[in-house]
């Protein structure tokens, strides 16, 4: 599906936030100049079409408890895969990109507490003989990132 | 906050989206064993301490068209960061921004922003925004555009702290 004029104004006010009522669609779609009905099918639609990813609650992972942490490696291009294989196969990674850089391996480690963290990076270091560098937040700016719809 | 078993059973029911019905939030409470009051309540507290940043929607944006994302990162000074590093959170195509440390002689580093556009020529101007922002207060950078997916799990929670 194409979304049209309708659904992307949904998509951009929707970003903003979503009431907690007892009624949620009813008091969105009244600030939109819909119906609730017709708003629920077309977020239904475009959910099922994947346009949307998520809709819901969006946790901050940090105070639910554990500690994360952005990693990088430079991998050898002749080793690359078998490096993904050790480092895929913790289960503490979370995700893992490769990136068009020196530094060519990119995950994040997610474990309980910050000495896991030290330990994994350790363990891999000396499983896969490529240094692991921990790049820990330290600060986190408030963003306002929208998708234009 | 501390969050208590019923907010954790609440958060392992939503986390994967709200049911699309006239009273979604009626529904989970039934399914949780919970009044809906009390669903509102905890809910909003925990919005209120920033366990839930937000309760949105969040569109696809390679479907939307915005298919290239670069991860920049830049050399700011220590003296400024706290103070351009909001200023660049703020631009509204930065989608992650944070300090990290650098990691010397190699990496020198400090500031990390995604930056999201509809192809790489367009997020090499955003990236010209960003500089022109930091100005003097920023030594060098770079953008390391992600060319695969290795792996990607999403947030798992912890079942022992229940």
């Amino acid at each position: 599906m194409t979304p049209d004029d309708t659904d992307r104004r949904i998509l951009n006010h929707l970003q903003e936030g979503f009431p907690i009522a007892t009624d949620p669609f009813a008091v969105a779609a009244a600030e939109l100049g819909l119906e609730e009905s017709d708003l629920i099918a077309r977020l239904q639609a475009m959910r099922d079409a994947r346009i949307i990813t998520r809709f819901g609650p969006f946790f901050d992972a940090a105070a639910l408890g554990g500690d994360f942490c952005l990693c990088a490696m430079e991998v050898p291009e002749d080793r690359f895969d078998a490096v993904a294989g050790m480092v895929n196969a913790r289960p503490e990674v979370a995700h893992n990109y490769r990136r068009d850089h020196r530094l060519n391996m990119w995950f994040v480690l997610a474990t309980e507490t910050p000495e896991e963290i030290d330990r994994v990076a350790r363990d891999l270091t000396g499983q896969t003989g490529c240094e692991v560098l921990c790049f820990p937040k330290l600060r986190e700016f408030f963003v306002r990132f929208r998708v234009a719809a | 906050m501390i969050i208590d078993a019923t907010d954790r059973r609440i958060i392992e029911a939503t986390q994967a989206g709200l049911p699309l019905v006239p009273h979604p939030y009626a529904q989970i409470a039934r399914d949780l064993g919970l009044s809906e009051t009390d669903l509102h309540d905890r809910l909003r507290a925990m919005q209120d301490s920033g366990i839930i940043r937000r309760i949105a929607v969040a569109p696809n944006h390679y479907k939307l068209g915005m298919t290239a994302n670069g991860m920049s990162v830049w050399d700011v000074a220590d003296d400024r960061i706290a103070d351009l590093g909001q200023k660049v959170g703020n631009l509204d195509f930065v989608s992650h921004c944070y300090e990290r440390p650098r990691a010397l002689p190699g990496w020198p580093y400090n500031l990390f922003a995604m930056l999201h556009g509809s192809s790489r020529a367009e997020v090499e101007t955003l990236r010209d925004q960003v500089a022109g922002l930091l100005g003097d207060a920023c030594r060098g950078h770079d953008i390391l555009y992600s060319t695969q997916i290795l792996k990607k799990t999403g947030l798992r929670l912890r079942q022992n702290k229940a």
